[in-house]
């Protein structure tokens, strides 16, 4: 219960004054809100043919059609499901790899630390964009859950060196020199005693990574990589460039795909940049600085009375 | 759980690797020749300044550093023989450490019923939860932090400084300990509840736990402990009982210790009690006694020969050519 009660303590804690926290969490929760009530917004398939091809916004079709005659903001919060789900995927993945391997680096030292930096260095100096065409490409027609896949298992490295040194430092701490003497098991003081301390480090790399995600979904299968049967706002964008909207006129084909991503992209960066600020103090300027502010006009104001 | 009587430690080395080239490893020597007996009901003070292989000694009794020589016995199993099976769950219940920083040693995520449940439910796993909790509030009364409910539930960035130290001192005592390592454990408390957990730690002794306590401050290691050994750059220089120690002290570096100890509404323009001069690093290729460069009575042999030890009465001993 207490335990419960200073968790909601701490939420609340995280978004007073927190400007940027506040407007990219809703934004985020709100276009996920939306795709998830897709029905109940729209009475479309997705994926039928609705009417002629190209229509502009109308009564009808708030956003228009596609070349292919579907509607557009259908296809936008169905396909928003499929480009949520891959970042989320991709993340939790990456979130996984790189806590498993940055703390078990940091903690136990040595050889193995060794071993797994060597693995993390080798993944990190490749480069990323040109190995996720050449994976895709291998693997032919990829559906969202293998860009999942693939985008999970191809970012952690840089999360699990900040993972790593973090853990270096909380190792040094006497709580765990004490709690190696009590004679507590290996994996209890990993998971119980250190993971703990990095929640909001880990937090900070769970939206950094989704937001990557998102971004490097799209361009996948904007470039064709992708499974172009499935909806998503990255394929939006692939049938929009095949289908020449860009030429013909047709600017809601790609705005709607094109913003819906940048809304997304926009919310997660808020949410990034608060987390920083908790997990990095010296970044945390805004409240402190409103504070000095509001009392330095109180003393203004008083002096002007006296 | 047995009931431990002593620790002896003999003729303790410690190296410590630092850099050196890819062939030839560069070591400093953190203890060396370090003996010295722990016994239950006493404390035995380990004074000394910054560097001078104290924390290292504890460390290693410990069992957190292996000695890189000599032997720690705890009732005459050696507990530095490979051949020692003993697991850390059952040393643990034996030999818990104190440290100096409240604010390190404990868990900034964790309230502090977790800090003690956690060494309950290891050494005595049987207990059902309520039991654990009354042995939780009982050890939490039994260092004075009262309302001991409600501090179960605080976390450590509630409590101050001396509380924190409190709770760790708690901790130690649910593992249910027989000797204690307190790593300087009031030095970064305030001044005025500094007493209040010596006397703590004095009534624990006075129930059968055996203490070393690490200490810069050789008026409080007089106050608490009834043996004294007086630690530079590794080496005890001087050790016996404490009032002989600190009254008497014959070696030259126990001398400038006791003379750095302010006296109230003295200000007394001290002699020069040690030349100026950097703490040595001690490698395993050193000469000599270690106090060597900064001692005003030193001699030409103090830079050849490490000085043998001297019994100067029944519990005295020192190591200097002086005597």
């Amino acid at each position: 219960m207490t335990r419960l009660l200073s968790l909601l303590g701490g939420i609340a804690g995280f978004y007073r004054g927190n400007t940027a926290g506040i407007v990219g969490s809703t934004l985020v929760a709100l276009i996920l809100a939306m795709c998830l009530a897709a029905p109940a917004l729209t009475g479309y398939d997705p994926d039928k043919r609705v009417a002629r091809g190209h229509q502009p916004p109308s009564a009808e079709h708030v956003m228009g059609t596609t070349r292919a005659g579907k509607d557009i903001w259908s296809q936008a919060l169905y396909g928003g499901r499929v480009s949520l789900m891959v970042a989320f995927a991709a993340a939790t993945v990456t979130s996984i790899i790189a806590l498993a391997v940055g703390v078990s680096s940091g903690y136990f030292g040595g050889r193995t630390d060794e071993i797994m930096m060597a693995v993390t260095n080798v993944m990190l100096v490749f480069p990323q964009l040109p190995l996720l065409i050449i994976l895709a490409a291998f693997l032919g027609n990829v559906g969202p859950f293998i860009i999942a896949l693939i985008l999970g298992l191809t970012s952690w490295p840089w999360g699990a060196r900040v993972m790593r040194s973090q853990t270096l430092a909380i190792r040094k701490k006497e709580f765990i020199t004490a709690a190696e003497i009590m004679g507590e098991a290996k994996w209890r003081i990993i998971v119980i005693e250190i993971m703990p301390n990095l929640i909001s480090l880990a937090a900070g790399m769970f939206v950094g990574t989704a937001l990557y995600a998102i971004g490097a979904q799209a361009g996948l299968e904007f470039l064709g990589l992708g499974d172009p049967t499935v909806t998503s706002w990255g394929t939006m964008l692939y049938w929009a460039q095949s289908s020449a909207a860009f030429f013909v006129g047709a600017w809601w084909d790609f705005i709607v795909p094109g913003t819906f991503i940048a809304l997304v992209g926009g919310g997660l960066a808020l949410i990034n940049i608060s987390i920083d600020q908790i997990s990095n103090p010296k970044l945390k300027t805004g409240s402190y600085l409103r504070t000095w502010r509001k009392l330095n006009a109180e003393v203004e104001a008083k002096r002007q009375e006296a | 759980m047995s009931d431990i009587a002593e620790i002896t430690v003999e003729d303790m080395v410690i190296d410590f690797p630092v850099g050196g080239g890819l062939f030839r490893k560069q070591y400093l020597r953190a203890a060396n020749g370090v003996s010295l007996t722990l016994r239950a009901g006493e404390a035995l003070a380990i004074v000394g300044e910054s560097g001078s292989g104290k924390s290292t000694c504890a460390r290693a009794i410990a069992r957190i550093n292996m000695p890189t020589s000599g032997t720690i016995r705890v009732d005459g199993a050696e507990i530095t023989d490979p051949g020692f099976r003993q697991s850390q769950r059952d040393y643990a219940a034996k030999v818990q450490m104190i440290f100096q920083d409240p604010f390190g040693s404990l868990n900034p995520v964790h309230t502090i019923r977790h800090h003690l449940a956690r060494p309950i439910r290891i050494h005595a796993p049987k207990l059902s939860s309520t039991e654990v909790d009354e042995r939780i509030i009982a050890t939490l009364e039994r260092v004075g932090l009262s309302p001991a409910a409600q501090t179960a539930d605080k976390f450590p960035y509630e409590l101050s400084g001396g509380q924190r130290q409190r709770v760790a001192i708690a901790r130690a005592l649910a593992v249910g300990a027989r000797f204690i390592l307190a790593d300087e454990p009031i030095s970064m408390l305030d001044v005025s509840i500094r007493l209040g957990i010596l006397n703590l730690m004095d009534d624990m002794k006075r129930d059968g736990i055996g203490f070393m306590y690490i200490t810069h401050d050789i008026a409080t290691a007089r106050y608490f402990a009834e043996r004294t050994a007086v630690m530079y750059v590794g080496h005890m220089v001087e050790w016996g009982e404490s009032d002989s120690v600190t009254q008497s002290p014959r070696h030259p570096y126990t001398q400038l210790l006791i003379s750095a100890v302010p006296e109230a509404g003295i200000r007394k323009t001290r002699e020069r009690k040690a030349k100026k001069a950097e703490i040595p690093m001690r490698t395993p290729e050193s000469r000599g006694c270690p106090f060597a460069g900064r001692c005003l009575k030193v001699m030409d042999r103090c830079h050849a020969d490490m000085p043998p030890i001297t019994q100067l009465q029944e519990d005295h001993y020192v190591r200097c050519h002086l005597y």
